[in-house]
């Protein structure tokens, strides 16, 4: 066991039980902030396995962006402060596959690698794979880029009901939440 | 350092996902647990990056900068979404959404019957308005508010 072993298992642990945490706690708010947790172990990791350009990018895009937007969608549907206990479905068949899925991959993955030992890489700098991005994966990065273009048409499109949907639907959807308030 | 750390983490990370997209109704915890997994997914190949020797360098980061951005783009796509369904239901439990279109619009009409909103809305402005209206235009706009405001007013 070596230091970056105890970091491994040390942030492996904090990522596992903030992730539990989401997916058991009763406040959707509190969901989104042990998710903040859980991807900054992730980050942390990533640093652990010299992968410094990722982490620092998941750092901004997830911890940044994307909770920020999952924290607004908790905010713009209303969700109730507080402990909620109609959340969640019936917990055997979840359990019964989550854990399946956990496990077996586990054990694949044990029994592929034992407990070999690997020499840390050279750090991912930005320098690096900035190279290897602009000289083997140019054509994946720019589709991409496009793909992102049309995601944000698309939720463009998606949230203004006058466009995505129907006269009627559109009508009809403006009297539905307020007659429930 | 020994590889088969951060892959464990990571496959249980996938099956805690796994539990939650199976487990929650609400549909923005849903995505969270979505969320989850793709992590996984990247730690995943941050660690391979790390342990097997690829022909190209750093592929296994690349590939996680690119899932990165999947994800971005993913969870605006699904927010827009769920932010519609709350528009169209009022509710983003995801066990009350009905499958097919018809199902969805039959009950919608009774509740919320459209030509119900506006004069509920149109109507208190007549009433507050009625006392200094009293003095002038009274004709057109209400004979029953208008009855009791020109006693006051006289």
């Amino acid at each position: 066991m070596t230091s970056a072993d105890i970091l491994l298992a040390g942030l492996g642990a904090i990522a596992l039980g903030a992730a539990l945490m989401v997916v058991t706690t009763k406040h959707v708010v509190r969901a989104g902030l042990w998710l903040v947790v859980s991807l900054g172990a992730v980050a942390g990791l990533y640093l652990v396995l010299a992968a410094e350009l990722v982490a620092w990018v998941q750092m901004l895009l997830y911890v940044g962006a994307v909770v920020v937007l999952l924290l607004f969608a908790v905010m713009l549907t209303r969700a109730p402060i507080g402990a909620r206990h109609d959340l969640d479905r019936p917990g055997w068949p979840a359990l019964l596959v989550g854990g399946g899925a956990g496990l077996g991959l586990s054990v694949l993955l044990v029994d592929a690698y034992r407990w070999t030992r690997v020499d840390t890489p050279p750090t991912g700098t930005a320098e690096r794979l900035g190279t290897e991005i602009f000289r083997s994966w140019v054509l994946p990065f720019e589709v991409l880029s496009v793909l992102l273009l049309a995601a944000l048409v698309g939720a463009i499109v998606i949230s203004r009901p006058e466009i995505g949907s129907r006269p009627e639907i559109g009508a009809r959807s403006r009297p539905a939440p307020g007659e429930r308030r | 350092m020994h590889p088969v750390i951060p892959y464990v983490t990571a496959a249980l990370l996938f099956g805690t996902g796994v539990y939650g997209v199976l487990r929650r109704r609400n549909a923005v915890l849903l995505l969270m647990s979505v969320e989850l997994m793709l992590n996984a997914v990247n730690l995943i190949l941050v660690t391979a990056d790390a342990t097997v020797r690829a022909a190209l360098p750093a592929t296994g980061q690349v590939f996680a900068l690119f899932v990165i951005v999947l994800a971005a783009a993913e969870v605006g796509v699904g927010l827009a979404i769920v932010l519609q369904l709350y528009r169209l239901h009022a509710t983003i439990a995801l066990d009350t959404v009905a499958l097919s279109p018809p199902d969805d619009t039959a009950p919608l009409p009774p509740p919320g019957s459209p030509p119900d909103g506006p004069p509920d809305r149109g109507g208190p402005p007549p009433d507050r308005g009625g006392p200094p209206d009293g003095t002038g235009p009274r004709p057109g706009a209400g004979a029953e508010p208008s009855q009791p405001a020109p006693v006051g007013a006289a």
